[in-house]
């Protein structure tokens, strides 16, 4: 019961001025984790948020949060992902590799096996777009590190549950 | 929608007596100067002028908790805010239904550091229920009408409703409270059937069930009390209650074993720690509650009736959640359990509480002469008001865990004190709304020389709507709770505990145009109390207490409800641990 486990959960929340920092505040002031978290309007008709929380705690503090969360007045759903059943998760990532010659053929062919794509280029860099799951976009990083990486921008995670059923 | 387009400040009228509230406590200043303006203008709404925005809070605080509705504040942008931040903490904590409407500078300097200016919903947000900023006119009733929906459905808390000064001039359409409805906020109140006749076979079961209510009770309103009391009698089960449950059952009951936890009696922590179901209604396993939780009821399956699910195996593991309201749970109850008593054979129980019981863990010595002892103050207090309608306030600390052990309470909604947030200052003006709900009834603030020092500006309050509030302050010269900690777990070393310099609270009364009298002997305790009662007005009695005195039986940090310090001689024999030097 002791043991640290990773949850993705899907928040869908009234895209109202001071949510997120509900949503934030709620997670600094209570002490839980916050791996990752990204949001946008998914409903513009009727102003619906949907935001992606990736934590880790454990099976009494995921359920504590989600209670919490719950409880938020501008919070219409909470899903738990991790347990509600089979569910796809991404994150996209840009990647900013600096180098000339050899380096930068290798940098290139990489990414062609990774299946990023080149969305900016100089004689000198690349910007390369990777979509995937974290531990894919961990290790095209680590790929990288050698061949001159410089920077690194990441969206954190977005997720959705497999068949029909939805949030 | 009404034809007219009216100012934003009539708006905040209108939706304030269409919501059917009739008092507000508040206190003027520039950004909502368009509020009082419409104030001016009507006779619909009162207003209460406090002396300190906390007090508003408190005093709304003490309205809403002896009438059960919504408690409504009124303060000014930029300090008015942050002066209302602890009193709004408290009513979060202790779930009081609260509307609060803050003034903000106009839209356009938002951000600007405009004089005056805080970041009020900034800082509100981790302390309310919920928070609004009216940016638009349009939004205003619909936000008023909700946010009293919110302070009051479900687990009642504060609201804060932000109101930039151009809003409050701008005009707009009203709209009634019945065209708001809460897009998504909707507490589940009733409870699952098949849980609630789980609940009751469990009961039927258990040989040693202990039911532990708290201040959910009491916020569910009579009906609730009255059912959980039915429960309790049916069940022919024990039954303790929290500091903010007081009076959700009748402390004359034989089924009444006091209050639970660290202050709490030995009986009612005993049956705690040795009950073989444990069934919690409208409380949330506090830590003041809990002890040391790996040594909590370590033999009971637990029950827990609670309409916040958040509350539910947040610091202990339950064996049963019910959410819903509580009152609906107990009608559910007792629809489905037998009739009273049927094959419940509690015999055994029962003779280990009255063992238990037999301790008499509220001694206290009653030889020394010459001498007041706090507790027997307040045990003159509570024989010497029966037959009044009294409401009791208190500050925090000692003197409030001996109005907990020694006033007691039959009803609901007669005792106020600040349960989670432990704030000192809450009596006084708290006791002010109380009197301000129910102009005829007695209202004692039970307080302690310090607390009452926190917020003693309010005595103006007092003098200016001739409330006649009774202070009943027990002063030992010492913030009394530090001050046994600090003999507890620090040496002796009473490090700035001691008040050297402390006013003449009979010249303080009188400067307020109040009644005051000093007494340092118990001879003239009886005759004290009686003069203040008839006396017409406020009263502060000031009572010389014990100095030395300290508040038993007690459950030191970080030890279980099977090792409480029962007096001074157990207190020389267990020091506290290491461990529980950190905790508070």
């Amino acid at each position: 019961m002791n043991g640290l486990e990773r949850h993705t959960i899907a928040v869908l929340v009234d895209n109202e001025p001071g949510i997120l920092a509900r949503v934030v505040g709620l997670f600094s002031g209570r002490g839980y984790n916050i791996e990752s978290l990204t949001v946008a309007e998914v409903d513009r008709r009727n102003s619906l948020s949907r935001i992606t929380i990736v934590t880790s705690g454990t099976r009494m503090i995921i359920e504590q949060i989600k209670a919490q969360l719950q409880r938020l007045v501008p919070v219409h759903k909470v899903l738990d992902l991790t347990d509600e059943g089979p569910f796809v998760e991404r994150e996209m990532m840009l990647i900013k590799v600096e180098g000339k010659g050899d380096v930068r053929i290798e940098a290139l062919r990489l990414a062609d096996i990774f299946r990023a794509r080149v969305v900016d280029s100089t004689i000198e860099s690349f910007v390369f777009e990777l979509t995937g799951s974290a531990e894919k976009l961990n290790a095209f990083i680590a790929l990288m590190e050698p061949l001159g990486l410089v920077e690194i921008s990441r969206t954190g995670a977005v997720a959705i549950s497999r068949g029909t059923t939805s949030l | 929608m009404s034809a007219e387009p009216i100012s934003g400040a009539d708006i905040v009228i209108k939706a304030l007596v269409d919501q059917g509230v009739d008092v507000v406590f508040g206190y003027p200043g520039g950004a909502v100067l368009p509020i009082y303006d419409a104030l001016f203008k009507q006779n619909a709404l009162r207003h209460i002028l406090v002396r300190h925005e906390q007090g508003a809070v408190h005093a709304a605080e003490g309205y809403a908790r002896s009438t059960g509705r919504v408690g409504v504040v009124l303060v000014t942008s930029g300090p008015g805010a942050t002066n209302a931040v602890t009193g709004l903490t408290d009513a979060l904590m202790d779930s009081v239904p609260i509307v609060c409407l803050t003034g903000q500078v106009p839209t356009h300097l938002i951000g600007n550091d405009a004089f005056q200016e805080a970041d009020t919903t900034g800082i509100t947000r981790p302390c309310t229920k919920h928070n609004y900023l009216v940016k638009d006119v349009r939004d205003l009733s619909r936000m008023i009408h909700e946010a009293f929906y919110v302070a009051k459905s479900g687990r009642p808390g504060p609201v804060v409703i932000d109101l930039p000064k151009d809003v409050l001039f701008a005009l707009g359409p009203y709209s009634h409270p019945e065209d708001a409805r809460h897009k998504s906020y909707r507490p589940q109140v009733i409870p699952d059937q098949a849980r609630v006749a789980q609940a009751v076979e469990m009961i039927t079961a258990a040989k040693k069930p202990l039911f532990y209510g708290g201040g959910g009770l009491i916020n569910s309103g009579a009906e609730a009390c009255a059912g959980f009391t039915e429960v309790v009698r049916r069940t022919d089960a024990p039954c303790t209650l929290t500091l903010m449950g007081l009076g959700a059952f009748p402390a004359a009951d034989p089924h009444f074993l006091g209050m639970v936890g660290m202050h709490g009696t030995y009986e009612a922590n005993m049956a705690m720690h040795d009950c073989d179901l444990l069934i919690a209604v409208g409380a949330r396993f506090d830590d003041r509650v809990t002890g040391r939780l790996n040594a909590f009821s370590p033999g009971s399956k637990k029950i827990h009736i609670d309409i916040d699910p958040s509350s539910i195996n947040k610091n202990v593991r339950v064996d049963l959640p019910i959410v819903g309201d509580v009152g609906q749970v107990m009608a559910a109850m007792l629809e489905t359990s037998p009739r009273a008593g049927a094959g419940l054979d509690r015999s055994e129980w029962w003779r280990h509480i009255e063992e238990w019981r037999a301790q008499d863990c509220l001694r206290y010595d009653r030889s020394c002469r010459g001498v007041i002892k706090p507790q027997y103050a307040i045990e003159r207090l509570y024989a010497l008001t029966r037959g009044h309608d009294v409401y009791v306030t208190t500050e925090v600390g000692q003197h409030q865990m001996w109005a907990a052990q020694f006033f007691k309470f039959d009803k609901p909604h007669h005792w106020m004190t600040s349960g989670g947030l432990g704030t000192m200052g809450y009596g006084l003006p708290a006791a002010i709304g109380v009197q301000i709900a129910h102009p005829e009834a007695l209202v004692v603030d039970i307080a302690g020389e310090a607390s009452i020092l926190m917020n003693i500006q309010e005595m103006s309050t007092v003098a200016q709507y001739r409330l006649p509030v009774k202070l009943f302050i027990l002063n030992n010269q010492y913030m009394g709770m530090v001050r046994q900690w600090q003999e507890l777990l620090h040496g002796g070393r009473y490090s700035e505990s001691y008040t050297a310099a402390l006013p003449d609270f009979v010249k303080l009364a009188e400067a307020f145009g109040a009644n005051g009298r000093r007494i340092e002997n118990p001879a003239e305790m009886d005759d004290a109390i009686s003069w203040m009662l008839k006396t017409p007005g406020a009263v502060i009695l000031d009572v010389a207490v014990d100095p030395k005195e300290n508040c038993f039986p007690m459950i030191p940090s970080g030890a279980a409800h099977n090792e409480m310090l029962l007096g001074p001689k157990d207190e020389a024999e267990q020091p506290v641990s290491e461990e529980g030097m950190v905790l508070v």
